[in-house]
């Protein structure tokens, strides 16, 4: 059993008439020499470490992190007091995204989707959705798996890190993946689900990793959450019938290319874009002085 | 190319905020920890690279040190591994070495424990993958896939023969295996990285072979 693109994952769907949440738990149990049950399970244990992660960031003030702190909880007394307009979906993906990613940036426990970087995306774009359509934990869980079938397309064919394919790599991606499980939740089908990821993809290309000072904060942090909102915008035209035009897998490859024709300054080595600077300088500077080992 | 599983996209489950600069550095300090096979008393870190020039903003020095505690890299009590470490009697310091043409997330570990020493080199390799590419001068190459029986000796013929021998008695099955020595008649070290689990006896019955057989084991993690 091989899942190596969107074409294939379909067609493999298609020829078992199965979805795509069952045909990915029988690839994992096949590669992991498991049973599908077992990949749910582990799938159940992600889940929960996710809600925790947004339940953490929400509460802490970003105590270990550098500049994001505070962010969940300035995004839920606004929210509470009625300041931010958008639907309550939108608001509560730009909660829980901020809230994860700094987390993360916190010395939090998160779980790396597709990487530590990009971890609010997929939990803020997903688990409101969830939570407004009150779907059912089992429902998450296909949903997630779903969301990891659109990862594994992604990392077949093209990077998942910003030093390789810039941000575009890491919260594109992570885009993407939300978008398609989002789909899912809302009843589309496995076409749907890579229209929705091609268009939240699509909305990345071109996006440079470069964050200030080497940390994860400045612009991760505040790019999960606008990564979060993009899926939801994603699967939304998705469902009402936009089509991606191009498909997901030559998304992928342009993504890959354009990493590729990006210079490495723009590339997670924290020299160009918003790190190269003045300020982004000033603060790189401040605290290399501030941590240096050899003070 | 190698078939991307599900678990490799979705994780792992990790402190952040970085998996190669917090979650790998994690898993070196637990590796040298495992590989001492008792609580560290005294540890010399040395941060080369990439490690050394953004561990302060990766919290990498805190990782390691909660590795050497014990730590996996899911464990919310990282951030407090100073004071733990504190706690706990065990004496660091951290400093910036250069160990020459390696991998840019490296790192140089000293540790002590009340009854051994030994000196593990290794990097994070992404993803929160690592590698084990020196201990105590000899060159391995570890991923932490594979539990591994790592064996010191004196150069002279037979020891392998005895070792394997064990193994095998054992129902242990060798994957890999690599035998290097610094000259001829010297130090030697064997890495034997297996199927199966390396129990106490196997440990016990290597530790009394002739010529003072230094035995240690690293379960797979």
């Amino acid at each position: 059993m091989e899942i190596t693109s969107a074409a294939q994952l379909l067609e493999l769907c298609e020829k078992q008439q199965k979805s795509i949440p069952q045909i990915v738990a029988e690839y994992e149990a096949f590669l992991a020499i498991t049973t599908p049950d077992a990949v749910r399970e582990r799938m159940a244990e992600i889940l929960r470490v996710m809600r925790e992660a947004v339940a953490g960031g929400i509460d802490d003030q970003g105590e270990y992190a550098h500049l994001v702190k505070g962010y969940g909880q300035k995004v839920y007394q606004a929210k509470e007091k009625g300041r931010l307009v958008g639907g309550d979906v939108f608001n509560t993906a730009i909660l829980y995204a901020l809230a994860v990613a700094q987390h993360n940036a916190s010395l939090g426990r998160i779980v790396a989707c597709p990487t530590a970087g990009s971890c609010g995306v997929v939990p803020g774009a997903v688990l409101p959705v969830a939570e407004e359509l009150q779907s059912s934990d089992e429902e998450i869980i296909d949903a997630l798996l779903v969301m990891a079938g659109v990862g594994i397309v992604s990392a077949s064919q093209g990077p998942i890190s910003g030093a390789e394919g810039g941000c575009q790599a890491e919260c594109g991606v992570a885009s993407a993946m939300a978008a398609g499980a989002i789909v899912y939740l809302l009843g589309g089908s496995g076409e749907t689900v890579f229209e929705a990821a091609s268009l939240a993809l699509q909305s990345h290309l071109g996006l440079v990793c470069d964050p200030i000072a080497s940390l994860v904060e400045v612009p991760c942090v505040s790019r999960n959450a606008t990564s979060a909102v993009t899926a939801i915008t994603a699967a939304n035209m998705a469902i009402a019938g936009i089509p991606g035009v191009i498909p997901y897998d030559e998304v992928v490859v342009a993504m890959k290319n354009i990493g590729r024709a990006m210079p490495e300054s723009l590339r997670e080595t924290s020299i160009g874009g918003l790190a190269g600077t003045p300020t982004g300088k000033r603060l790189y500077r401040e605290m290399r002085t501030k941590y240096s080992l050899d003070n | 190319m190698p078939q991307i599983s599900a678990f490799d996209v979705v994780g792992p489950i990790m402190v952040g905020p970085s998996s190669s600069h917090t979650a790998g550095a994690v898993r070196l300090g637990l590796a040298a920890r495992r590989i001492l096979g008792e609580p560290v008393t005294h540890a010399d870190i040395g941060l080369h690279g990439s490690f050394a020039a953004t561990h302060w903003g990766h919290r990498t020095d805190v990782a390691i040190l909660a590795g050497l505690l014990g730590m996996s890299m899911d464990d919310s009590r990282i951030p407090q591994a100073k004071e733990l470490a504190d706690a706990a009697g065990l004496q660091y310091a951290f400093q910036t070495v250069d160990l020459g043409d390696v991998h840019p997330n490296s790192v140089r570990m000293r540790v002590l424990g009340k009854e051994n020493s030994i000196e593990v080199v290794g990097a994070s390799v992404g993803g929160g993958r690592i590698c084990i590419y020196e201990i105590d001068r000899f060159e391995v190459e570890i991923d932490g896939s594979y539990t591994v029986l790592l064996a010191r000796y004196k150069d002279q013929p037979g020891v392998v023969a005895d070792i394997t021998r064990i193994l095998a008695s054992y129902g242990i099955n060798i994957a890999f295996m690599k035998v290097s020595r610094k000259t001829r008649g010297s130090d030697a070290l064997l890495v034997a990285e297996t199927d199966d689990p390396i129990v106490d006896d196997v440990l016990e019955l290597v530790r009394q072979l002739q010529g003072g057989i230094v035995a240690r084991r690293l379960p797979r993690f």
